[in-house]
């Protein structure tokens, strides 16, 4: 009986050593193959957009990106053609501005309806009303890429990081991580490349 | 059971978190507001800035990576601390002031302040150089141009996220790296652990 009781404490502290380092993992944001959340959040036009709006689509490239961040800003013509190139394929961009729009007034909506106007967004630009997805997602900075693939389990992160490897210049980019690992992902090939770092502004808390 | 338990856990951490934040972030606005200028178009300003050319003659060392790293590997008597920042980054330009303090008290000690600029070749005439005067910085500014940034950022530390202001103190023996900004006690804190 001792021993029973003995073996039944041990597993409870297996599994609870289980569940706290899962929970640790998750507040630390995805990693490759997690399955990411979905959301409804405000867009630029007024409308609520969540994932499982888009019926026909096998994956998102969910972009948290801003107004005032020189990287970001430098991006934009990216994600406009990244938006351009995959939408017809299935995977549309999905923009998410992360910022606390209090300590970034630059940010808020009105101004990501001027923004969004301003440059012909032809995807969703959301507010993160509440700052409740970008800290699940465990974006950091932007711009900060999340490709998601669309399964029957969910949406499952495919890529974390940056777009490409040149932010100054598209026209000296030698490896286009994103395009790259759409094209494998929709390939149905292995990713070769799935998490990449690069300087960005830190989100605004 | 067990996992209800740990997600009210959870919960309570996250509310702690949340609280946390909240207090770090009355404390920011109090120094925010009176940059509100400054933020209300920093998309516009860089529109304006990309127009310009970058100035060759620009008056800080300008490094692609491998031209930097020989700054974050001297092997003499002396602690460095390398700050990574930008003109750009609020939390950068709030935490300069306890960098500039700890620098004019230590330098006695051997100690050394690289201020690291990530700031883009736009911005080397317009934004950095009047920042760097206006504020009569003491510590080296050189700045870092290289975009392979997924090349050279695990190279500074392998644990970077590319998030900054980033820090890094170091000396022959030992080197410590920071992805978040610091205090005046924090960094004297770290500091003094290498004197």
């Amino acid at each position: 009986m001792k021993a029973l009781k003995t073996t039944g404490l041990v597993m409870l502290a297996l599994l609870v050593f289980a569940f706290t380092a899962k929970s640790v993992n998750l507040d630390a944001g995805y990693d490759i193959g997690d399955q990411a959340t979905d959301f409804s959040l405000k867009n630029v036009d007024d409308t609520m957009v969540s994932l499982s709006d888009y019926d026909e689509a096998k994956g998102f490239l969910v972009i948290f990106t801003c107004n005032t961040c020189p990287y970001a800003v430098a991006y934009e013509d990216r994600i406009i053609a990244l938006d351009a190139k995959y939408k017809p394929l299935g995977v549309p961009v999905i923009a998410i501005m992360p910022n606390n729009t209090t300590a970034k007034p630059g940010d808020n909506f009105d101004a990501m309806k001027t923004r969004a106007q301003e440059k012909g967004f032809t995807f969703p630009y959301l507010l993160d009303e509440g700052q409740e997805i970008y800290p699940q997602y465990g974006a950091t900075r932007t711009p900060h890429v999340y490709l998601l693939e669309k399964t029957d389990n969910g949406n499952m992160v495919r890529y974390i990081g940056a777009i490409d490897d040149n932010y100054q210049d598209a026209a000296q980019v030698e490896e286009k991580f994103v395009e790259n690992a759409v094209d494998a992902m929709l390939a149905g090939e292995e990713i070769e490349v799935t998490t990449t770092k690069a300087i960005g502004c830190s989100i605004k808390a | 059971m067990t996992i209800v338990i740990f997600k009210d856990l959870k919960m309570r951490i996250m509310r702690y978190l949340y609280v946390f934040c909240l207090s770090a972030l009355v404390g920011f606005t109090a120094c925010t507001t009176k940059q509100k200028n400054d933020n209300a178009q920093p998309a516009a300003e860089y529109a304006d800035a990309e127009k310009s050319e970058p100035s060759a003659d620009v008056k800080f060392p300008v490094y692609d990576f491998d031209g930097l790293e020989p700054l974050l590997n001297k092997d003499d008597n002396k602690t460095y601390i390398i700050n990574f920042w930008a003109t750009w980054c609020k939390p950068c330009i709030e935490e300069m002031p306890s960098f500039e303090k700890t620098y004019a008290e230590q330098q006695a000690n051997g100690v050394e302040l690289v201020l690291v600029s990530l700031d883009m070749p736009t911005m080397w005439k317009s934004r950095l150089e009047p920042f760097v005067e206006k504020k009569g910085l003491k510590g080296k500014v050189v700045i870092l141009d290289d975009p392979k940034m997924n090349d050279w950022i695990p190279k500074v530390d392998e644990n970077w996220g590319g998030g900054i202001p980033a820090t890094l103190i170091y000396n022959k023996d030992k080197r410590v790296f920071f992805e978040h900004g610091f205090t005046y006690d924090e960094l004297n804190e770290e500091l003094n652990k290498f004197l």
